[in-house]
């Protein structure tokens, strides 16, 4: 369109032009794209990279762009850090999670089977009770939840808080397992039933092979938002054992612990980064299913 | 949890019957007992002066009233409402120029789409303590890089004014949350037939027409979603103002949960905290209700 009248001063055919215009509208794409990339991954490699200077280097004013020489000691002073070490607090964010993964697991595929397979008095309004659980975002009924949590003696346990975390991924996780098992064709299940099966087994035995990625991507979600979950952690841990690891990293910049360590700080920021990280980027597939499948598709 | 055939004497349809309620139930008491329950108890708390331990006393809407005079909860108010249409924008600008950008699919596409994508899985909290570090005026990269290009005459406390600090947390919320919306307005745009933009081509329609008359009415629901999820999330912020700002400078970056967390959890006025959470979700249920009124009317 624009380009015919510079097409017949340069002699060029119509074809070539658009021919180079396409060719250089595609590099510049891929420029753009190359530099904002480097923009997103930029503040993740530099914490990496400061988190293996030496401490000395890490702390200092102003700071080295690149490490005079590679070194783990961060780590190793992350190991001893503050009351017992970060060790305890990855340990206390891996089983909260672990339990709200296996919790989330269990009670979205018993509960989505139940919501797609069976009809029973009172159906529907329970599954939109369910669902409708989130629309009210968790930050409006923290109190309530404390003063509960208080009154039978969990606060203060990694339990307590799992159990929190398992409620808060269930509408999620109900809505993605009930779409799996409506996915699966009726005659399956129907030629096992009259062979005597019992609805758990049938499920366990048969049915959890056919749902196997719609439980990948609840555990996923389930993970990640556990162990990346803030708020709800500070406020149930009141005790300095008991901090998850996000947790107890902010203790370290609050300088809890004595002078801000921005070394062990960017050590503790990799470690956390970690298996979420790890986690998406093996099972990124799954992730985005939950993504579209969880967000698009209501 | 299915029965045995023999000890009730009840029919095929009753006893599948039986069994959904068993599978079920579970789910149901979970949701019950940490989301209704609590959900209800907020509201009875937000008619009580209830502290921590001690006596609990009805008080009916004094602690309602009470919150028209809190200068700090206007305050927090007026801050949230300001920080949330501050960062839409950015997210949704950027957002949908990410789309467009990995839209087609070109070779190693894919991979810019993770990149994109990376900082959503990583927490806010963790990825609140990468920026607050990467903003410090004495051994912050930002400021190195400035100082070093001559951009500034002398290292800035960022996050030490209530302008610069909210700027510079918008970045990084942005960094943090762009790609989800990304992902979104993709999935939008990706449902656009080719056909459509092709035909208006041979109308010779330009960029911006193409984007106003066929790209943008085309993904209102996507849009619709992506907005109602962020402009939530922007209202609900808590954690990157209590780990980058801690409040400050002068409590100027204190939101809305933030004041609602120091009430109920570090003053322990529970009662009162209720009563903000329950003005809070008021707040919530309009905006999403707004959101999908605006975006769906012409439908």
């Amino acid at each position: 369109m624009r380009s015919t009248a510079a097409s017949a001063h340069r002699g060029l055919t119509q074809q070539q032009i658009r021919h180079w215009r396409r060719r250089a509208l595609l590099a510049l794409r891929y420029i753009i794209l190359i530099v904002l990339a480097l923009l997103f991954v930029f503040p993740i490699a530099w914490s990496f990279i400061n988190s293996i200077k030496l401490p000395a280097e890490a702390m200092a004013v102003p700071p080295t762009y690149l490490p005079s020489q590679i070194a783990l000691e961060n780590y190793v002073e992350l190991t001893t850090y503050g009351k017992i070490g970060v060790a305890q607090h990855v340990y206390n964010s891996a089983v909260v999670a672990l339990i709200t993964v296996a919790g989330s697991i269990v009670l979205s595929t018993l509960g989505g089977y139940g919501f797609a397979r069976f009809n029973f008095p009172g159906k529907n309004f329970l599954f939109i009770l369910v669902l409708s659980t989130l629309m009210i975002p968790f930050q409006s009924i923290l109190i309530p939840l404390f003063v509960m949590i208080v009154q039978v003696d969990l606060h203060n346990t990694l339990f307590g808080l799992a159990l929190v975390y398992i409620t808060f991924q269930l509408p999620f996780g109900i809505f993605l397992m009930r779409n799996s098992f409506l996915a699966v064709p009726l005659e399956i299940e129907e030629s096992a039933l009259l062979d005597g099966c019992s609805s758990l087994s049938l499920l366990y035995r048969l049915m959890l092979r056919l749902v196997l990625p719609g439980v990948v991507t609840v555990a996923i979600y389930a993970f990640i938002n556990s162990w990346n979950e803030f708020l709800a952690a500070l406020i149930f841990m009141t005790d300095q054992d008991n901090f998850t690891l996000p947790v107890f990293l902010t203790t370290i910049r609050y300088g809890i612990w004595g002078e801000v360590d921005w070394g062990a700080l960017q050590a503790g920021v990799i470690v956390s980064i970690i298996p979420s990280l790890g986690i998406f980027l093996l099972l990124q597939r799954y992730y985005m299913d939950g993504l579209m499948g969880g967000a698009v598709k209501n | 949890m299915s029965i045995p055939p023999n000890t009730l004497n009840l029919s095929w349809t009753q006893r599948r019957k039986l069994t959904g309620l068993l599978f079920v139930l579970p789910t149901v008491a979970f949701v019950t007992v940490f989301f209704i329950i609590p959900l209800l108890m907020t509201v009875y708390m937000s008619f009580h002066d209830w502290p921590l331990f001690g006596e609990r006393a009805f008080t009916g809407l004094k602690n309602y009233s009470e919150l028209g005079k809190d200068r700090q909860y206007l305050k927090s108010l007026d801050f949230t409402f300001r920080y949330t249409l501050l960062v839409t924008p950015p997210i949704f600008a950027l957002g949908f120029i990410l789309a467009s950008l990995v839209r087609r699919n070109l070779r190693f596409i894919g991979i810019f789409r993770t990149i994109f994508f990376l900082p959503v899985v990583i927490g806010l909290g963790v990825s609140s303590l990468l920026w607050v570090w990467m903003l410090d005026d004495r051994i912050g990269i930002f400021n190195k890089i400035l100082l070093d290009l001559n951009l500034v005459p002398k290292a800035q406390l960022f996050l030490g004014r209530p302008n610069t600090a909210m700027n510079v947390i918008i970045l990084s919320v942005v960094w943090k949350t762009v790609g989800f919306t990304m992902i979104l307005l993709l999935a939008g745009l990706q449902a656009i037939p080719d056909e459509l933009y092709e035909s208006a081509e041979v109308d010779g329609a330009g960029y911006f027409r193409k984007l106003f008359y066929i790209t943008l009415p085309l993904m209102r629901r996507f849009i619709a979603l992506a907005l109602i999820l962020s402009v939530i999330g922007s209202v609900l912020a808590f954690d990157q103002f209590y780990i980058m700002t801690r409040g400050g400078p002068r409590n100027s970056t204190i939101s809305i949960v933030y004041w609602i967390f120091n009430n109920s959890f570090t003053y322990f006025k529970m009662g009162y905290g209720s009563a903000m959470s329950i003005v809070l979700l008021g707040i919530l249920v309009a905006l999403t209700g707004a959101q999908f009124y605006v975006l769906r009317e012409r439908e």
